[in-house]
Parts: C-alpha cells; structure tokens; sequence
C-alpha cells in the first residue's frame, strides 16, 4: 500500500480540477449570504437602527440568487458544488435539483416578507436580543437543509435552524413561551437525534454520507442490508420535524406563545424542511421501501388531516386554530407521499409551496387582527368589517386559499391529490383530503365570521393600525390568488421536481459527472 | 468563590490559558489541537476569571460582546471560504500562500484563517453563556 | 468489542428513554444529556472499531504505510458533540427559567400556554 513521496501525487483523483465558474456559486449564497450577514448582524447588536438595513438586503440576496438556481436548475438540470473541491463522495456536496430549489425559493420569499413585518413588529429590546441575527442563521440553516447533498449535512442545518429557533421562540420570556418553549426544545431535539441515530446506522450500512452515493448503493444493498429499519428510522424522525400523528403535540403546545411574526415564519417553513426531507429520504433513497410503507404513511396521514382540522375546530385562539390547520396541511402532503406516484408527489411539493405562503400570511393575518383589536380569542374579536375591509378582503382570500376552494392556491395541489389517489385506488385519502377541506371551511369561515361579520359593539379597538402590514400581507395574498388562478408554471415545476426525485439519474450525474456507476 | 488564593491567582492564570490557547489553536494547523480546543481553553480561562473576580471585570477586560466575539468568528470563518471565488475554485478550498507572508516561512493560508474563525465562534459563545450562568448565580 | 459496545449503547438508550418519560424537567434534561451520549457512541460503533494507528499518513509517503482507523466517525461524533453540547447548555438556561418564572418543574403543572380550562369557540352571534 504504501508509496514512495516522490511518486508523483494524481490530484486528479481526489480534487476537482477543473475551474468553477462564479455563476455556481448561486448553489451556495443562499447559504452564504444569511450567515455573512448574521455575523455581521451579531458585531453590531448593540446598534439596533441598523438591523433591518443589514438584514432586508441579505435576505433579497437569498431570494435571488433562489429564484436565479431555479431557472438554471430548470434550463440545465441539478446543480453541485462540493466544498473544498474534495470529489464526491468525499467532499460535502451542494446539489440542488428542482424539489430544493422550488422550496428555497419559497422560503426565502416568505423569510423577507416576515423580515420587513418585523420591522415595525419587533421593537428595539427584541432587535437587541437578537431578532435579526437569529432570523438569519435560521435561513441559513433552512436554505442549508434544501440545497445540501449530504444528510449527515443535512442534520447539521436542521440544529442549525433548531437553535436559531429555540432563540426566537422565547423572545420576550413570558411565562408562556417558556412553557411552550420547554415542550417545543425537548421534543424537537429528540426527533433530532432519531435523525442522528439514523444517519449513525446509515453510515454504518452504507460506508457513505453522500445523498447521490447513497441512492445510487442502495439498490445493491436491498437484499442484504437493513433498510427498512432505516427508513422507518427517518420516517419517524422527519415525521416528529414534520408534527405528523402521533407524533404532532410539541406543534400545538408551541406555536401559538412567540411573537406572531415568529410564528408566521415558523408556521410557514419549519414543518416543510421536514416534508422536504421525507421526500428527499423516502422517495430518493428507499423507494422499495416507502412502497412496503405507503399503508402506514397513508393512515398516518389520514389521522394528520383529520386530528388537525378537529383540533383547529375546538379552538377559541385563531393562533392555536393556525397552529392546528398547520399540522392538516401537513397531512396533505403525506398524503402525495404515502401515494408515491409522480402526480402524487407532485401535488405534495405544489402543496408545500402552498402552504408555505398561506400559512404565514394566516399569521400574519392573525397578527394585524391582533393589531386592530388587542387580541386573539374568538370570544373577543370582533366587528372587524367596519374597521378594514381591505383586511377582510385579504383574510377571505386566504380562507379560500387555505380551506382548498377557488381562487385560492390550495384548489390546485388537492385536485392533484385526489386524481392520484382515485388513480391509485386509494379512496380513503381523498376521502380525507375532501373532508379535511370541507371542516377546514367550517373551522375558517367560522373565525371569518365572527372575526369581521359579527356586531361587535363592546369591542376594544386599541391601536390605529398602520398601513403596511396590510401592504405586505398583500404580497403573499398575491402570489396565492396568483398560483390559485394561474397553476400551470408552478404545477410543471413540481412535476419536474416528482421526476426528479423519482428517476435521480440526473441527480446522481451532476454529482458524479465521471460516471454514476461506482 | 472569591477566595484570596484563588482570587490573586486568577489573573496569572487566565493569562497562561489564553496563552496557551493560542498556542493550541496554531499548533493545530498538522497536530493535535486547532481553534475549537483553543477556544474551549480560552472560554474556560475567562470563566475562570470571572468566577474568581466577578462577572463584570470579564465584560470589562474583553471589550467586546461575547457574542461580538462570535459574530467576527463566524465572519472570518466565512469569509476564508469566500476567497475561492477569486481563485475559480469551490467553496472552503484551502488556498496556501505560495511564498509564506512577508518573507517568514509559515503556512499562511485560508484554512488558518477558518481556524481563527472557529476560536473566535467558540470563545464567544462559550463565554457569554458561561458569563450568562455565573451572573444568574450571584443575583 | 462491538458486542460489548453495543450492549453499552443499549443501557444508554434504556436509561435515556427512561429518563425522558418521567414528568420532572430536570429528569428529562438528565435523560437528554444521556441520549446524546449514546448516539456518539452508537456512531462511533456503527464506524467498525480497528484497533489500528491513527490515521495519519507518516512524512514522506503519499499513502498511508499499514491499515488505519476510520477518521469519518470521529469527524461525525465530534460534530454531534458540539451540537448536542450547545444544545444542551441552552435547554438548561431554557429550563432553570422555566422553573424559575413558572414555579415547578412538573410537566403535569405547566400549563400557561395550554390552559386547561380553556373555552370552546363561541357557536353564534
């Protein structure tokens, strides 16, 4: 084995030799730019002023270089870049194909909007505790976790989003959000370690941690290795990340007590890293083995949808109906998972998208409730009507949007699903699908009413709201009407993202243009 | 805690933790050691200090936020990753200076400076929520 | 030496499932800290154990002399260290302050943001 120093090293077989155009680079500066910023951020906490003037223009960096790796992702297929320039399997890759940048995208759109909310929302103490900063490494971490090729990579940003959120979570220490910070933190950190236990059986089956190496070895290992306990590990990790049932509680005991636009942020992106990384280790890696699991996804889903939408259902607090109608649609998209087909998985990723948008406008729509009238309990608010119809214009946009009727984004992605699943035989998941929508437009037409038909004579119009927080609701109003009455752009970047996924030949050529055989 | 002994000792002995830190972060660069042992080193110097002195003397003698501290870190860090940009390389490549710097024979390279990062991320976090525990015990 | 190592991770994970079911926060940060503990070790175990050198490639070769440990393992474990370890001195801050402004560290009694005797949404107006 050993050799001589003289012998001359062939760099060749262990660096990339070739020069890296700076255009790649897009496939890092949505990681990049939050954590340059967020260090940045972190010097100069002491200047509270300077904040959102640091922040704003480093999240419009994320967003575009998202929306640049789309349309490159799209023209050109996946797009890798291996840090340190160490060949795969070797080096940690980036790779992202169309289900990561789709998401990133998304994410990055709902993080700036949240980002200028808080502007107003979250006053100088907040900022000086560390809003921002905190703000910054969690879309490090959720951008990390969509772009990165590699999962032990993967459980690296999921703590780091983790722990940006436990900060933001108890922004304000009140008695509250230490409580549902204690059951958030605990829960959330053990279905981190499930996905760390997972990832030590993996390396120990595999030899490797590179997400193309590993679903190109997986097919040679079916017979002899244990996969399926391997999936069923990451099943129930990603589904505690996710709040699928049973494993949802820390979702509803947490969401409702942080400030409303950590909620919205929350709300929007957290579960959906964890749907994403379902996808990704489900389909991608053991799709044998998914398919020997599709009963239990679907049954689980079914009860996600349905425990969601009755929970949303005996709540008199719109955050915790939020928080309830969060873990429904959460149900959906197991559904399109549980279903496996292309148009199944699909509709999964077009409902993420989705829900992405109306789950942080609904929060936010909660927090300029809360604005108008001082608070969020469906006894107390009400008569909204009177004071902004722009906001009930804007809120019953969202409740059609959210409870899957036209014009909102939600109609699209469950008439994908329930054609898959009538496709696949399977009729009680859009049973479930259908009778979720149908008690979401119960539970959401039912705070619609109250919240701004109902003569509210003994109500207390605390503050005189300002006008843009209602501007910037409109900006994710308007992509969700937008996706509702125009779906055909979004609905072929999912199904590219489902083939993508389901065939990852051009995956695992990006990664290794020598050869994808090993 | 505020013993005399140990209150006279402190000093000398953060001092020669931090020193030696130093030396355990530089020393990393081909052995054992490198910028996150340092920093550990180096933030249990300053909790040292600060159990022994109070919490105040080591805000006061760090000048800077801990978490400052970090910040600059994380920035260094990063930034020793950006400098393949100009190099057409991948993020994170390590890049030697051909020649060392200013004539002295030394590994000056990218990966020192993501080494100095991580001692720097470390110290500060460390510190501030070492800092952050020992104010909650004195009140 | 996996055998005995294996046995060992089983004991952690017993002792930290144990510990996380009980109701007092303090048990259940106990139970978190050894939990952390067994998945380094299970890592480290899932890496093969060699008792060979170091790996370190000797001065003047281009390729290791005789057969090396595995250094991904340690790579992954010292990783996962240093997360769990910031994770951990946080959930304890988070929970000293927990106890502090709720006044017990009994799950069963925290209840502030999930009130039990919380009203059902109104049904008219």
């Amino acid at each position: 084995m050993a050799s001589p120093a003289d012998a001359p090293i062939d760099y060749a077989a262990a660096m990339v030799t070739a020069p890296t155009s700076a255009a790649d680079w897009i496939v890092v500066a949505p990681v990049l730019a939050p954590i340059l910023l967020g260090a940045v951020l972190l010097m100069v906490r002491h200047k509270p002023v300077l904040h959102p003037w640091i922040a704003l223009p480093g999240l419009a960096i994320v967003l575009a270089s998202t929306v640049a790796l789309v349309a490159r992702v799209a023209a050109e297929g996946p797009l890798v870049m291996t840090m340190g320039g160490w060949l795969p399997p070797f080096g940690i890759s980036f790779a992202a194909d169309m289900l990561g940048s789709v998401l990133a995208m998304t994410a990055a759109f709902v993080a700036l909007v949240c980002a200028a909310v808080a502007v107003r929302d979250i006053d100088t103490t907040g900022r000086r505790y560390g809003f921002y900063p905190f703000v910054m490494l969690l879309m490090a971490g959720v951008e990390g976790s969509f772009l990165t090729g590699d999962i032990f990579n993967l459980y690296v940003w999921f703590e780091v989003f983790l722990i940006s959120s436990f900060g933001l979570i108890v922004l304000g220490s009140e008695r509250s959000q230490l409580d549902g910070a204690t059951k958030y933190a605990v829960l959330n950190l053990v279905a981190t370690t499930l996905f760390l236990i997972g990832t030590g059986y993996l390396y120990g089956i595999f030899g490797t941690l590179n997400m193309a190496d590993i679903a190109r070895k997986a097919p040679g290992l079916r017979e002899t290795a244990p996969l399926m306990t391997l999936a069923t590990i990451y099943l129930l990790a990603f589904g505690m990340k996710a709040a699928a049932f049973p494993v949802n509680f820390w979702l509803p005991a947490s969401y409702h007590t942080p400030r409303i636009v950590v909620a919205a942020l929350f709300g929007g992106l957290l579960t959906k890293v964890g749907i994403y990384a379902l996808l990704r280790t489900q389909v991608m890696f053991f799709p044998v083995e998914r398919a020997v699991l599709s009963d239990v996804i679907a049954w689980v889903a079914v009860a996600t949808m349905m425990l969601g939408v009755l929970g949303a259902l005996a709540q008199s607090d719109i955050r915790r109906v939020l928080g309830f109608l969060v873990i429904s649609g959460i149900g959906v998209m197991l559904a399109g998972l549980a279903l496996g087909t292309p148009a199944g998985i699909s509709g999964a990723v077009v409902y993420a998208v989705h829900s992405i948008i109306v789950m942080t406008a609904l929060y936010l729509l909660a927090g300029e409730i809360a604005e108008r009238t001082g608070g969020y309990s469906l006894h107390d608010v009400a008569g909204l009507y009177r004071v902004s119809p722009a906001l009930a214009a804007a809120a019953l946009l969202l409740v059609l949007s959210v409870a899957g009727l036209p014009p909102g984004s939600g109609l699209w992605p469950k008439v994908m699903l329930v054609r898959a699943s009538l496709e696949e035989g399977a009729g009680m998941l859009a049973f479930a699908i259908l009778a979720s929508g149908f008690l979401i437009t119960i539970a959401m037409g039912r705070m619609f009413a109250l919240v701004f038909w109902r003569e509210g004579e003994n109500l207390a119009v605390t503050r005189e709201a300002r006008r843009e927080g209602l501007l910037l609701l409109a900006v994710l109003v308007a992509p969700a009407i937008a996706i509702g009455l125009w779906p055909q752009p979004l609905i072929a970047l999912g199904d590219a993202a489902a083939a993508g996924l389901l065939d990852p030949s051009s995956y695992l050529g990006a990664v290794f243009p020598q050869g994808a055989q090993p | 805690m505020r013993t005399v002994i140990f209150g006279s000792i402190a000093p000398y002995l953060t001092s020669l933790m931090v020193l030696f830190s130093v030396f355990v972060l530089l020393r990393g660069h081909n052995e054992p050691g490198g910028g996150f042992i340092g920093g550990l080193i180096a933030a249990s110097a300053f909790a040292i200090y600060g159990i022994a002195c109070g919490v105040s003397p080591v805000r006061r003698a760090l000048r800077f936020h801990p978490m400052a501290i970090s910040g600059a870190g994380l920035l260094t860090s990063a930034l020793s990753g950006l400098v393949s940009l100009g190099y057409a390389t991948p993020f994170l490549t390590g890049l030697w200076a051909p020649e060392g710097f200013m004539g002295i024979e030394f590994a000056f390279s990218s990966v020192l400076f993501f080494d100095i990062g991580v001692y720097l991320v470390v110290v500060g976090s460390i510190t501030s929520i070492a800092l952050a525990l020992e104010e909650r015990e004195s009140d | 030496m996996e055998t005995a190592l294996s046995v060992t991770v089983g004991c952690f994970f017993a002792i930290s499932v144990y510990l996380l079911l009980s109701k007092h926060v303090i048990r259940i940060m106990l139970g978190v800290g050894v939990l952390g503990n067994a998945v380094n070790l299970l890592i480290f175990t899932n890496g093969r154990l060699l008792r060979e050198v170091p790996p370190i490639i000797a001065p003047g070769m281009s390729t290791p002399a005789m057969e090396i440990a595995n250094p991904l393992p340690q790579a992954l474990v010292l990783t996962a260290i240093v997360i769990s370890f910031s994770l951990f001195a946080f959930m304890l801050v988070l929970a000293f302050r927990a106890y502090q402004s709720l006044g017990t560290d009994d799950t069963d009694g925290m209840r502030v943001a999930e009130p039990a005797d919380e009203k059902l949404p109104p049904l008219g107006y």
